[in-house]
């Protein structure tokens, strides 16, 4: 077996064990680790497909900006404690039941999907440097320089909406 | 140019992102605390973003990557709204239960 093969199974297995833990543990701030766990190996993924702008990206959004965002906010609402009460059974039971089907639809779905064009050559040089992945961006004549300036839009209203939203209110009566 | 999906194969990687998106949707249906609600909705985020980098790769076209980006754009700002709403749903109930939340029901 070749080592990269190795290697896949087992960020795989990391990545799909740290998942179901996020899901499963009862203690919030547990589920956060799991869930830094989860994102670090999805980024050995991408370094595994040598997407190395992607791989940074995903460590410092994910693993870094919205985990401590999600470890602030369970700390602001002290919910660090497991007192959560468990749906009743039928809900658990169609959960389960949902995951199964789902899951072994998608599987078996997606079992020959081979590609259509059978093998492909490997190009020659490199596709996605993080040089290459900004001319593909910020390029003039066919580049995503529009979304992108869309994309700074976007997160200077969810930045106005958020401390909106997060803002005590005034009695004003 | 050596490349990775040579040895591995693109449906081990499709298989992968299958089993992590049903692992969020169970997550969802599952837990009744919003935030790991959102943390479900955060691994199938991910799960669909694998899937569209091994694409890039399989196909050695860098404008999968650019979209996986703006995607991981738009995951943030999502989060930092949600987030937002849940202090402030926290600050008016008391708890992010979401079987609490029924004051729409008819």
């Amino acid at each position: 077996m070749a080592p990269v093969l190795i290697i896949f199974y087992v960020l795989a297995a990391i990545t799909l064990a740290s998942a179901f833990l996020t899901i499963y543990s009862r203690n919030p701030i547990h589920s956060a680790i799991y869930l830094v766990i989860c994102m670090v190996s999805i980024m050995g993924h991408y370094l595994l497909f040598n997407a190395q702008f992607l791989a940074l990206v995903q460590l410092i959004v994910y693993a870094g900006a919205i985990m401590v965002l999600f470890l602030f906010t369970i700390m602001l609402m002290n919910l660090n404690k497991e007192d959560e009460v468990h749906k009743p059974r039928i809900t658990r039971l169609g959960a389960i039941t949902v995951l199964v089907l789902l899951s072994t639809v998608l599987l078996l779905l997606f079992r020959h999907s081979k590609p259509f064009f059978g093998d492909y050559a490997p190009i020659e040089g490199d596709f996605q440097s993080i040089k290459k992945l900004g001319t593909v961006l910020l390029d003039n004549k066919d580049g995503f320089m529009v979304p992108f300036e869309f994309t700074s839009v976007l997160l200077l209203v969810a930045m106005i909406g958020a401390v909106l939203l997060s803002k005590k209110e005034k009695q004003t009566k | 140019m050596d490349n990775i999906l040579n040895q591995i194969g693109i449906e081990n990687y499709i298989f992968l992102s299958i089993l992590l998106f049903c692992i969020g949707v169970f997550g969802v249906l599952y837990r009744r605390n919003a935030i790991i609600v959102f943390m479900s909705i955060e691994i199938m985020l991910n799960a669909v973003n694998l899937l569209f980098v091994a694409f890039s790769t399989y196909h050695q076209d860098p404008k999968g990557q650019v979209f996986v980006f703006f995607s991981m754009t738009v995951a943030a700002a999502e989060v930092a709204v949600g987030l937002a709403i849940l202090v402030s749903v926290f600050r008016n109930i008391g708890s992010v239960d979401i079987s609490n939340l029924k004051n729409l029901k008819g």
